[in-house]
């Protein structure tokens, strides 16, 4: 029984480790279809579902027909360095219907429009609600007395509770017309999808910087106190200082939370593979075109949605390691 | 100079926090207008095929509920490893990576469990939804049940050691039980959290307008018809999906705030 118990205990643990490599292994062979035809180009490329016409005389595609025997095994090097025309070339002898005499019509896909836009509603909500966070931070840690401090402490809590698909209702249907009156341009962008996504990571960030911010052990904040620094000075010159480290990995970590989500964006960011030109534009991120295509999609699209799945899981565990291993391990 | 900077400091601290609150009581004061607005009590009683949310409701507690199931006892018999069992390099590397699964986009477990259940099934399906939810919980459990038991005192367990009792009974009677009410709360908040997903369940359960316990079909879920019916044009749909959302919300934040309640009392 003792045996029996432990190995469960054992195995349940490993099972962690099971599902991340499998994860990461199963992300990977989903992709590979995606990732042999279009290589590192896919994350340049701004092209979605892009039908292209290739006209090639009989004689050139009987020439490439021979030449690409021996090339086909280099084909996924040579990617990286080839330009476009050989990159729709290549997908020709993958995928290609044969519409008329001497003409190919094959799809493209390219993931650069979804990784901006990705980045860039990061951006915006991190811009939004850093200087936010910190002072409801500092509220909560330093200037609350006790029983208020509790009482937003829960309220803030509550707000992070809140499902995302709610935050994305309201955000639609309340909070972006009123910026779009503000500053112009589409009730759905970059911008209100930004805004949205820092009003949700917020009560995150908040929360975690205040347990970060209440580590400063009390005898330098009184030492300081005793020298006559003004609440503002003794913040500035000992708290933040003292728990910078752990801040910032607060801060990382709650842009690993933004990076991957998806419904609060969702419903406002306009889910079209287009490039913003402004920061009031539509466009798409990585989780929406995961969220909106993947039901329609099947072959090398699938494939496609499954290469930007991997760009977002090997992207935010780069970001969440970095934030655990190196800030917040180095707070404690 | 320097008490102007302090007191300006301070204001805006202050009205930070203000601001957040704002957020919190513009969302819930619009929930409840629109939710109430379309609420009504027929919406427990008909499937959403007859424009009521029955189905919906008891379908998303039934994946949230297996994926629980599933969850907690894998959660924390792997906290309890990390805990009681685990020493030096594995037991880290485990926690580690169990608090980067914590924090992993939500939308790429639902793709992974698209790929690896419901591609090899032939379709959707509610086990599929629940395995998604189950693989969002277990982390959290894990950290959970790992915390918790740390605060067991050490001389709990040699008290159960010198009685003679084996291990695994000294865990499951006295470390367990220690540490029963922080393991609880931590389970609810797990709960509350994984019933208001949505993006894990889009691919994998989907959603279905009929009342059903089929787990190997389309299986009903509350968030995911919630996304349908607000992208809908007809203004009916989208008052349906505003009182969804406003018992979605009730929900979760009972259970939450069930959940503080109980470490609360026990302080």
């Amino acid at each position: 029984m003792e045996k029996i118990f432990q190995k469960l205990s054992i195995s349940s643990a490993t099972l962690v480790f099971v599902i991340l490599i499998g994860i990461f292994i199963t992300l990977f062979i989903a992709a590979k279809p995606a990732i042999d035809e279009f290589g590192f180009d896919f994350i340049v490329n701004p092209d979605w579902n892009k039908e292209v016409v290739v006209e090639i005389t009989d004689t050139q595609i009987a020439v490439e027909d021979l030449s690409d025997q021996g090339n086909e095994i280099i084909d996924e090097d040579d990617m990286e360095i080839t330009d476009e025309d050989d990159i729709i070339e290549d997908e020709d002898e993958v995928m290609f219907d044969e519409d008329e005499e001497g003409t190919l019509t094959t799809t493209i896909y390219g993931g650069l429009v979804p990784i901006v836009g990705t980045l860039l509603t990061t951006l915006i909500a991190l811009a939004f609600a850093l200087p936010i966070a910190m002072g409801i931070a500092v509220f909560l840690a330093e200037i609350a007395p006790k029983n208020i401090s509790h009482i937003v402490g829960i309220a803030i809590e509550l707000l992070a509770a809140i499902p995302s698909i709610i935050f994305g209702m309201w955000g639609l249907y309340y909070f972006a017309p009123i910026v779009a009156d503000l500053v112009g341009g589409y009730q759905v962008s970059l911008l209100t999808a930004g805004l949205v996504l820092g009003v949700m990571i917020l009560p995150f960030m908040a929360a975690i910087t205040r347990d970060s911010m209440n580590t400063t052990p009390g005898v330098l904040k009184e030492s300081a106190y005793a020298l006559g620094a003004t609440k503002f000075e003794v913040i500035k010159d000992i708290i933040f200082p003292y728990s910078r480290t752990g801040i910032i990995g607060s801060i990382i970590l709650a842009l690993g939370r933004a990076l991957g989500e998806t419904m609060a964006v969702a419903f406002l960011i306009g889910s079209i593979f287009v490039l913003p030109s402004a920061i009031n534009d539509p466009t798409i991120s990585i989780p929406v075109a995961m969220a909106n295509n993947f039901g329609e999609a099947s072959g090398l699209g699938e494939s496609a949605l499954f290469y930007l799945a991997l760009i977002l899981f090997v992207i935010s565990f780069a970001v969440i390691s970095i934030a655990k291993f190196y800030f917040l391990k180095k707070a404690h | 100079m320097r008490l102007l900077a302090n007191k300006i400091f301070l204001a805006l601290s202050v009205l930070s926090a203000m601001i957040g609150l704002a957020f919190l009581a513009w969302i819930l004061i619009t929930l409840f207008i629109k939710g109430l607005g379309s609420f009504h009590f027929n919406l427990f009683l008909n499937d959403l095929i007859n424009g009521g949310l029955r189905n919906l409701i008891i379908g998303q507690f039934i994946l949230a509920g297996l994926a629980a199931a599933i969850g907690i006892p894998l959660g924390m018999a792997a906290g309890i490893y990390l805990q009681e069992y685990g020493r030096g390099k594995y037991a880290s590397l485990i926690r580690d990576l169990s608090d980067i699964m914590m924090s992993a986009p939500s939308i790429v477990i639902g793709a992974f469990v698209y790929a690896v259940v419901v591609v090899p099934t032939g379709g959707t399906s509610g086990f599929a939804g629940a395995i998604a939810l189950a693989i969002m919980m277990i982390p959290v459990v894990i950290n959970t049940t790992d915390n918790m038991l740390s605060l067991v005192p050490r001389e709990l367990r040699e008290a159960g050691i010198a009685l003679g009792a084996s291990k695994y009974r000294v865990i499951l009677d006295i470390v367990i039980k220690a540490a029963k009410v922080g393991i609880m709360t931590g389970i609810l908040l797990a709960f509350a959290r994984i019933i208001g997903e949505t993006a894990p369940l889009l691919f994998t359960s989907e959603t279905s307008n009929y009342f059903s316990l089929d787990l190997t079909e389309s299986f009903p879920s509350l968030t995911v018809s919630i996304y349908d019916l607000a992208n809908e044009p007809e203004e009916s749909s989208r008052d349906l999906a505003w009182a969804a959302s406003f018992i979605l919300t009730v929900l979760v934040l009972i259970i939450n705030l069930t959940g503080r309640f109980i470490t609360r009392n026990k302080d």
